[in-house]
């Protein structure tokens, strides 16, 4: 399945948030999406996962989904939004109840989505009793139950700390390599930007407009070996962005 | 270099750093209440066997007994409560359904919203019991009247602490669940029910006690039976031990319902703390 954002334009109350974003999102790729805060990277990807309607342009898609996919676009949110008043096997079969998936069945979806995630000892937990890296493994899991074909993720390491950042960059290689999805990761983090995505998608501040897509042809797996050359394409993209991160920074601070 | 002892000399002028991280924390006491109600009880005893508390201002620990046995002997102790247990148990589960009803209303549909809300504001501070002649000539002089005071009191509170109790759900669970394409009746169900659970037994709390003091008020005013009825009769005999026996009464129902509603939250709140 494929996305295409075609001349995505849109507006708050007269403020221009998003102009004119072309860009397509191919099967098994993952796009990171970096930019200024506030130049409209969680409005675009809202607009993507169908929760909200551009002013101007629109999103298609393209292709079947794959077999057994329940919900083809997929949120992965910073905040785990997960209800504390389920437990974590609770957790992920809300999602399948819908699709009238219980009992025996739910319970092989959520034990293997539980092995992906290395959750299987916490079926029972509550989520307050977690810490934020495995939350954000319980969200997921969750999200790898309805079989996505598009993961949509708003800075789904940002409520963590660094360590537990890099081992859940590394869970998510992990999970790529093994299936491949394709995924829009939006972040504020360019290091996170580099080792997952195979494209980078550089936004200008608001109003949001494409200044650059970086492609970066080496596979998410060989990563960690090459952190050199990682790290020059991550200073690049900081040269790039400094001038309109500093800019945006005192527009905020204006307002 | 890695050095895993550290060995450390303590010079002579090393002092602990003061604590002063104490207080300001609830502990528990489990001991100290039966104590405190036990001294009230001794103290209270004590003033009238030595005639320190007039008979007059307080009845004697005796009397009160008294009063008990004659309600448990001539049957008037079931008499009385049954029909007061009964008004208070219709009005007040009819009140909080159909508070809840109406507050989820106002909580989803901002149509129900701008028609409902701003009634349910005019009504909230009525003081319903103000409204028992209407609600005799509408409903009779028997129970009708007087289930319809304590309900509409219970429905208003019930009402407000549902709707606000929706309107906290956090909206990032709400999109959740649209985002994963859930029914609009399971997100109903499963995200904004239990969301707002919290919030509609603490309202319960209230409505309670509202029901409580509706049901005597309602009693006092034209019945029967009931302890509102005894309590004003035993009032106007001038009957102390009566009057204290039926406050007892109440305040024994009140317990058991925030016993009872403090139990459904330790029950359907489990998941927190
Ligand atoms: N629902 C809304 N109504 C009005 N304005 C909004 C709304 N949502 C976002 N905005 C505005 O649109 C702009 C872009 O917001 P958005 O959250 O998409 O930015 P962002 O790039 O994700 O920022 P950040 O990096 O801080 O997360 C901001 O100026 C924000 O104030
Ligand atoms: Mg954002």
């Amino acid at each position: 399945m494929r996305i295409l954002l075609d001349k995505i334009s849109h507006a708050y109350d007269g403020t221009q948030v998003l102009q004119d974003i072309s860009l397509d999102l191919g099967k098994g790729e993952i796009v990171s999406i970096i930019g200024p805060s506030g130049c409209g990277k969680s409005t675009l990807l809202r607009m993507i996962g169908g929760l909200e309607r551009p002013t101007s342009g629109q999103v298609l898609v393209t292709g079947a989904a794959p077999q057994g996919c329940l919900n083809p676009l997929t949120y992965i949110f910073q905040d785990f939004a997960l209800l504390p008043w389920r437990t974590v096997a609770g957790n992920i079969s809300l999602v399948l109840e819908d699709h009238g998936i219980r009992g025996a069945r739910a319970r092989e979806v959520i034990d293997d989505v539980l092995a992906r995630t290395k959750l299987s000892d916490f079926r029972k937990a509550w989520p307050r009793q977690l810490s934020g890296g495995m939350k954000q493994r319980v969200a997921i899991a969750r999200a790898l139950a309805v079989r996505p074909a598009v993961m949509l993720m708003d800075e789904p390491l940002s409520a963590l700390d660094s360590q537990t950042r890099e081992l859940l960059m590394d869970d998510l290689v992990e999970l790529w390599t093994r299936t491949p999805f394709s995924a829009a990761y939006v972040t504020h983090n360019l290091a996170e930007a580099v080792r997952l995505g195979h494209r980078i998608v550089v936004l200008s501040r608001r109003p949001g407009r494409i200044r650059e897509v970086v492609t970066i042809d080496m596979p998410l797996a060989d990563r960690p070996a090459h952190m050199a050359e990682l790290e020059k394409i991550q200073r690049d993209l900081w040269d790039m962005m400094r001038d309109e991160a500093a800019a945006a920074d005192r527009e905020l601070a204006d307002a | 270099m890695r050095d895993t002892k550290t060995e450390i000399r303590i010079p002579a002028d090393a002092k602990p750093v003061p604590f002063r991280g104490g207080g300001f924390r609830q502990r528990r006491h489990p001991l100290l209440a039966p104590l405190v109600l036990a001294a009230l009880l001794a103290i209270w005893w004590a003033g009238s066997a030595t005639g320190v508390i007039s008979p007059i201002a307080m009845p004697a620990p005796k009397d009160v007994i008294d009063a008990f046995r004659d309600l448990w002997t001539t049957g008037a102790l079931w008499t009385n409560l049954s029909v007061s247990l009964y008004r208070l148990l219709v009005g007040w589960i009819l009140g909080s359904l159909l508070g809840i009803a109406v507050g989820l209303m106002i909580g989803l549909f901002s149509q129900a919203r701008a028609s409902a809300l701003p009634i349910v504001s005019a009504l909230f501070p009525v003081p319903k019991i103000a409204l028992l002649p209407l609600f005799i000539i509408w409903f009779g002089i028997g129970e009708g009247s007087k289930v319809a005071t304590i309900l509409f009191g219970t429905f208003f509170p019930t009402v407000i602490s549902t709707y606000a109790g929706v309107d906290a759900v956090d909206r990032g669970l709400i999109r959740m669940g649209q985002s994963f394409g859930l029914r609009w009746s399971s997100i109903v169900r499963k995200i904004i029910l239990p969301g707002a659970l919290p919030a509609i037994l603490s309202g319960f709390r209230i409505s309670f006690s509202i029901a409580i003091v509706l049901l005597v008020a309602a009693e006092m005013i034209g019945a029967q039976h009931g302890i509102g009825a005894y309590i004003l009769m035993a009032g106007s005999l001038f009957n102390l031990g009566q009057l204290f026996a039926g406050v007892i009464l109440l305040s024994a129902i009140g317990l058991f319902g925030s016993w009872l509603i403090g139990l459904a939250e330790r029950r359907m709140l489990d998941w927190r703390q």
